[in-house]
């Protein structure tokens, strides 16, 4: 009853502040102050996470970045506040952070009555299934009553429910609270499937499996999960900025751009590329940036691909493959807008 | 006649084996019934079970310092270099990492003035001087921005010292209010009673949780779009909040225990309600709370790791933020175990600390 008072005390203050916040006030804020304030997940591995020396770093970090880059043409000037999942949303609801880049999937209510904008996904994730090499399993359908290890209170556990239950198949579920030790469960043989986001399957098994190569991912994906920044309902003129940022990432690696051979394409004949430069102007007037915003961003934080492979790809201990998130032209989903 | 009685001394002979020595002490001790043997039989077994596997894990098997986190997997032992290598997060947090000796400094600090302050030969004026003086030196240390120390928000701070503030200084301002609290508690003026009463129901009535969810998710939502006030400063207001309650309850106890007679006494040398509370009854009502009172110091100071939920890196939050670093995932039970030890030791030494306190602030009346 009291959650529900406040709850509703909540969503009326918020409703109220946004109906009252008018257009544009974020980017004045942020360039009065000299930083973008940035919500990030406390400690979620490839994504967000401080490094051993403190210094932030993932994928939802280097797009904060690459908005402080846009903007002030570096990337040192954000300030990373670790948000926890029931902190995230009165966090930006209340201005505390002017950008969430947090893992945060695109939902209807969280577009809508949450008060959330949401710029393009920068990662498409889905829950999937591990499972040891042993058992032999190599479809999903094959699961009928195993024993599953799941986290408590996530949307996981609900989606696996659906999933059983519309495939007519029965399962025991092991629910624990911890990500860790629902990890140690399955790996000490408490149970036959591993189930969360497939992003976090690859990483556990390459990061917390005693041997790697004995298990395996399925391939069916159960839900979807994609993530993208999220900015506050009533600033047209904000969100466009976060969402072109995350475009103009995509289209340079589209274009073959990256942090190392930009310069090179400043005399490029290709008008497509000459806009997205600011080699002929106009675009950076529309978004109220500096012409150079996209070079800057490509610059010093990267194209799509490099803060991918940088953060989560295969060279890291994540040793994340691309799947949905390569570009349309390699059959993936990343698809940017075209820059005129 | 005579020589029926004995004359000169009788040579001493040993008690029988079964009735002194170890194996009587373990007769008496251990097997004295059927089911204390079973039971010591039970623990024995399970000790052997559980005692060698963790040897094996903690030191036998264990990693050394300075192998890679495959070599530690692989091998299966505790993987100290995990520790070593995130040993300045997990104690400093995202403080800038070349400026790291100032939370240490600040450690310090922290550790000499809770010291000094235990020995009664130093509770003088001038300690509450040091103590001001300390905190000042925690704030320019921690912040920064004069005598050429770079500016540090406090969004930055974390780990051991951010434990140790939140707690100490929520202690220390937590304590006179819940002296207070307790005193208006039992006034004889019925509003200041109620507001005691209100307030300290109320706080108790609420999981800390809840308080902290209170000052960093709703209260935000009051303030207009942009004013803010300060993350870490909510939450050290909601412990201090939450503690004063707490600690009233417990000094309460105290003043309760304190027999009528003094009060009057009090009343009859001629004291006023004041003097009357500070030179009689509060000595007397404080020493008999030491115990509860020393209770909700050290559940306190632990329950500081619930602003992890809050997204303040504290030591726990460190550790588990360190835990999320791509590279070093899956060694848990070290973080867990270090930061554990760490926690043991404060809280173990303000438990003997208060042992010793009242034993000798109970001299006059040991019963």
């Amino acid at each position: 009853m009291k959650s529900g008072l406040f709850a509703a005390a909540a969503a009326a203050l918020v409703f109220g502040a946004v109906t009252t916040a008018q257009a544009g006030p974020t980017l004045d804020a942020v360039k009065g102050r000299g930083f973008v304030q940035c919500g990030v997940n406390a400690g979620l591995p490839g994504f967000g996470n401080p490094d051993s020396a403190g210094n932030w770093t993932g994928l939802d970090v280097d797009y904060c970045r690459a908005v402080a880059t846009a903007l002030f043409n570096d990337p040192t000037k954000v300030k990373f506040t670790p948000l926890s999942a029931q902190q995230r949303f009165p966090a930006i609801q209340s201005g505390e952070v002017d950008l969430l880049s947090r893992n945060t999937t695109v939902t209807l209510t969280r577009d809508t009555s949450v008060g959330l904008n949401f710029a393009p996904v920068t990662y498409y994730d889905g829950q999937g299934f591990m499972v040891n090499k042993k058992l032999g399993v190599k479809s999903a359908k094959e699961l009928n009553g195993a024993t599953v290890c799941v986290q408590s209170g996530t949307t996981t556990e609900l989606n696996l429910a659906d999933y059983f239950r519309t495939n007519n198949m029965s399962y025991n579920p092991v629910v624990i609270e911890s990500n860790d030790e629902v990890n140690a469960a399955f790996f000490a043989g408490r149970c036959d499937v591993l189930t969360t986001d497939a992003s976090g399957l690859a990483g556990t098994r390459a990061g917390v499996a005693p041997v790697p190569d004995d298990y395996v991912i399925l391939p069916e994906i159960i839900s979807k999960e994609p993530l993208a920044p999220a900015v506050r309902h009533g600033d047209d003129q904000w969100l466009d900025i976060v969402t072109w940022v995350v475009y103009a990432s995509i289209q340079a690696e589209e274009s073959g751009i990256n942090s190392k051979n930009v310069d090179e394409f400043l005399n490029t004949k290709n008008p497509e590329i000459q806009r997205l430069l600011g080699v002929s102007p106009g675009m950076g007037k529309a978004l109220g940036l500096d012409e150079k915003w996209a070079y800057n961003v490509i610059k010093k934080v990267g194209n799509y691909g490099e803060i991918f492979d940088r953060n989560v790809g295969p060279k890291t201990p994540l040793k994340l493959e691309r799947g949905l998130n390569a570009l349309w032209t390699n059959g993936g989903l990343q698809y940017a807008m075209p820059v005129r | 006649m005579t020589e029926n009685v004995h004359t000169g001394s009788i040579p001493d002979e040993r008690p029988p084996a079964n009735t002194v020595g170890p194996i009587a002490w373990l007769r008496n001790n251990l097997f004295n019934s059927w089911y204390n043997a079973l039971l010591t039989i039970l623990i024995i077994y399970g000790l052997a079970r559980a005692i060698p596997p963790l040897l094996d894990w903690l030191i036998f098997h264990a990693n050394a310092i300075g192998t890679t986190p495959q070599e530690c997997r692989a091998n299966g032992g505790a993987c100290w270099t995990f520790v070593s290598e995130k040993l300045r997060f997990i104690l400093f947090g995202t403080f800038p990492y070349e400026q790291q000796w100032r939370p240490l400094v600040t450690i310090a600090i922290i550790i000499a003035l809770v010291l000094i302050s235990c020995d009664r030969r130093f509770w003088k004026p001038w300690l509450g001087l040091a103590w001001v003086a300390g905190i000042a030196a925690v704030a320019i240390l921690m912040w920064g921005g004069v005598f050429g120390l770079s500016y540090v928000e406090n969004t930055l701070w974390g780990g051991l010292p951010l434990t140790l503030m939140l707690s100490v200084i929520g202690l220390s301002v937590a304590f006179p209010a819940s002296i207070l609290l307790a005193l208006g508690r039992r006034s004889q003026l019925p509003a200041i009673r109620v507001v005691s009463v209100t307030y300290i129901e109320l706080i108790r009535g609420v999981p800390l949780i809840s308080l902290l969810f209170m000052a960093s998710v709703m209260f935000p939502l009051f303030l207009p779009t942009g004013v803010n006030i300060d993350k870490l400063l909510r939450a050290q207001i909601a412990f201090i909040m939450f503690a004063a309650a707490y600690m009233a309850e417990a000094i309460r106890g105290g003043l309760q225990a304190i027999p009528k007679g003094q009060y009057e006494a009090a009343d009859a040398l001629g004291l006023n309600y004041w003097q009357g509370m500070r030179k009689i009854i509060l000595p007397q009502a404080l020493a008999i709370s030491i115990p509860p009172l020393v209770n909700t110091f050290i559940s306190f100071f632990k329950d500081t790791s619930l602003v992890i939920i809050i997204g303040l890196y504290d030591l726990l939050g460190t550790a588990k933020a360190a835990l999320s670093d791509p590279a070093w995932r899956g060694f848990y039970r070290e973080a867990y175990l270090f930061i554990g030890v760490i926690y043991w030791v404060f809280c173990f030494s303000m438990s003997k600390y208060s042992q010793k306190l009242e034993r000798d602030l109970r001299r006059g009346h040991r019963r």
